[in-house]
């Protein structure tokens, strides 16, 4: 039988939520064993090869970019999972919907204590992709099958919900691995 | 704009996987290099969305930035609050757990990148099988070696749980000190898998030096250039990574400056803005933009420093400062071996540490006359890294700013680009996978962690596309799909 397919992704997160994945330690060989990656930043996958049985996203979306890519997964993933604060509900970085976009760019283009920025431009060239009016959660684009809280989950919630995914069995965590932080 | 007679190649690392950076190539019509960049497109407006927040709140949010190395955002910030509430001088409980937590961080971080990202390259060969190029392939060519990485991680992430309270964004370090000392334990535990660690750093620097010796006719051109380093050192000119002085030195290793306090790095340091890339680009001021760029991170501090205060890490510096007769090295590949000496480095301090029994003592905080304004500075993983704040009397911060490691980086890891680009491509038609992955192993010797918040994890995926002077598509390879 052929193994079971993941893939993750990293869309306005921190990494935080990856190294908690590669927090499980020596598992990390025994899931090398258990499933094969698709796309994912721990391989040089750049597209999907194929449908996946368990997809991980890590980040809410701040820009057009991380919306194209959380579609491709919605599009490839039999299952989509929000795994961590910011793809539930946009977390740290959006922290930043309660204040005019303009005013964050200024802030750290023009005004900054150390810059060197005579003609106060702002970084805007073709090959950046368009910021978003606000950070998103990932709920609200594309349908998410399971949530897991947590900044990070810890490396052992991780694990556990995957097994049972994996196995097609229903994600009952104990309540020591559910973390709201 | 696309100049007339010219093709244009977009190279995409993890950009559209994860919106973080991109590189984008123009060639003339013989096809030769004639600009090569590195773009960032993430951006947070962390400095603008702080304002507002209570001090106290900054050292447990602005971590958020990176889950690769919170401990340093953590830490930084922590420094910079301690100013604030007046604490100049912290207990030595408390200075010690922050330290021991910091070095904790710099294993795990350096193992990550040695044993998880960068192995792949440097085993299997840059233009090797793209589908075992990655910590999976190499746990089938070398078990010991992967487990070695994963485990020399683990004891570090552990350090960092005991000091911490949990791996990823803890909450140990407060302003003034910390909340919590090292359980015994804690200690016992971490004492009884000193010796393997110690045993697998000294096994890490054996195989990076020998890597970069043996290849070093093919390394010392791979994207490498002349270039000023700058890094914190102790008064004594040792290397320090947690709290110390800023040293900055030539190419040829004369001093530009030396034991800048931190309060004073405006004075030395400026950043200019460029519209392709939300990274700033960080130069020493009085040099200006053109000439006062400069490097930060494992390679800058071996070239900044004197010595190194544990005595293997010193050895394993000498025979590295051997090749380049004591000059700075300017090898790009070179971050590999200086940064595994750095955690054999941490590795002897964690020892000393958890042999200290200062850090079973209970006085955790200080406090004194509040200040408005505070700079600090320490050694992140990748660099230097400056966070800089204001807060008013109802303790709401006023003013953030920020230089992250990867940004002082931003120059050398576009020049690497460049000569890496001018070499591999000028003058091919053709554009393979192999060449893909040259652009790359030069942005990862950095290690960088783009925006601080990105992709330092794994490799990179890449498209590279190839237009004709009208800008039709021409060429596209992709890596993998
Ligand atoms: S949930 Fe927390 S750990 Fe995960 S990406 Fe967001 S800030 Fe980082």
């Amino acid at each position: 039988m052929a193994k079971p397919k993941i893939a993750t992704t990293s869309l306005a997160g921190c990494f935080g939520c990856h190294m908690s994945i590669l927090d499980i330690d020596e598992r990390i060989l025994e899931l090398g064993q258990l499933v094969e990656f698709d796309k994912s930043p721990i391989n040089d996958l750049k597209r999907f090869r194929g449908p996946v049985d368990v997809g991980l996203i890590e980040g809410g979306c701040c820009n057009e970019e991380n919306v194209r890519v959380l579609q491709d997964f919605r599009r490839h993933c039999r299952v989509l999972v929000s795994l961590g604060d910011c793809a539930i509900m946009g977390g740290v970085p959006a922290l930043r919907n309660m204040i005019p976009l303009k005013e964050c760019l200024e802030e750290a283009f023009c005004h900054g204590v150390t810059l060197h920025n005579t003609n106060g431009r702002i970084p805007n060239d073709a090959e950046i992709p368009l910021l978003l009016d606000k950070v998103y959660p990932c709920h609200e684009v594309v349908k998410i099958d399971c949530f897991l809280p947590g900044c990070p989950p810890s490396a052992d919630a991780i694990w556990e919900a995957l097994l049972a995914l994996l196995h097609g069995k229903p994600v009952e965590l104990p309540y020591e691995l559910i973390k709201y932080d | 704009m696309v100049a007339k007679q010219t093709k244009r190649i977009v190279i995409e690392p993890v950009t559209r996987v994860e919106g973080h950076g991109k590189v984008s190539i123009l060639l003339d019509e013989e096809n030769r290099v004639t600009q090569a960049r590195l773009h960032i497109v993430e951006f947070r407006g962390f400095e603008r969305f702080i304002q507002g927040r209570p001090y106290w709140e900054v050292p447990v949010l602005v971590q958020r930035l990176c889950g690769i190395c919170p401990v340093s955002h953590h830490l930084c910030a922590a420094k910079a609050m301690d100013q604030i509430v007046g604490a100049e001088r912290l207990t030595p409980t408390a200075e010690k757990v922050r330290r021991l937590m910091h070095y904790g961080q710099i294993l795990q971080s350096h193992a990550l990148h040695f044993f998880h990202l960068a192995a792949p390259d440097l085993l299997f060969g840059f233009d090797s099988d793209v589908s075992t190029r990655n910590v999976f392939g190499v746990a089938a060519r070398y078990p010991d070696l992967a487990r070695q990485g994963i485990l020399l991680r683990r004891f570090g992430q552990e350090v960092i749980r005991a000091t911490a309270g949990k791996r990823i964004h803890g909450i140990g370090a407060v302003p003034g000190g910390v909340n919590q000392n090292l359980s015994p334990a804690h200690r016992d535990a971490l004492r009884g898998e000193m010796d393997r660690i110690l045993e697998w750093a000294r096994a890490a620097v054996r195989l990076a030096a020998e890597y970069t010796t043996t290849h070093l006719d093919s390394l010392a051109s791979f994207g490498s250039f002349e270039s000023n380093h700058l890094s914190l050192v102790q008064a004594s000119g040792a290397m320090e990574l947690y709290d110390g002085l800023l040293r900055a030195v030539n190419a040829r290793g004369e001093v530009i400056f030396d034991q800048v306090p931190a309060r004073s790095y405006t004075d030395h340091i400026a950043e200019e803005v460029r519209p392709w890339s939300y990274m700033k680009f960080p130069f020493i001021k009085p040099l200006g933009p053109e000439e006062g760029w400069y490097r930060v991170g494992p390679l800058a501090r071996i070239n900044t420093c004197d010595s190194i205060d544990t005595p293997e890490a010193e050895a394993a510096r000498q025979q590295f400062m051997k090749l380049t007769d004591g000059k700075p090295n300017n090898n790009t590949m070179a971050y590999h071996w200086a940064r595994m000496i750095e955690l054999l480095h941490a590795a002897e301090k964690i020892n000393q540490l958890l042999h200290d029994p200062d850090l079973q003592g209970t006085e955790l905080m200080v406090r004194g006359a509040r200040r408005e304004e505070a700079v600090a500075i320490l050694e992140a993983p990748r660099g230097t890294l400056f966070h800089h704040y204001r807060v008013d009397q109802y303790d709401q911060v006023t003013m953030a700013n920020l230089i992250v490691s990867t940004t002082s980086n931003n120059e050398p890891m576009n020049r690497a680009v460049q000569q890496v680009a001018a070499t591999y491509l000028s003058g091919r038609p053709e554009i393979t996978e192999g060449l893909l992955n040259h652009v790359e192993v030069a942005i990862r010797a950095y290690d960088p962690c783009l925006s601080c918040a990105t992709h330092a994890l794994g490799q990179m995926p890449l498209v590279v596309e190839l237009f004709d002077c009208q800008g039709q598509l021409v060429d596209r390879k992709q890596r993998g799909g």
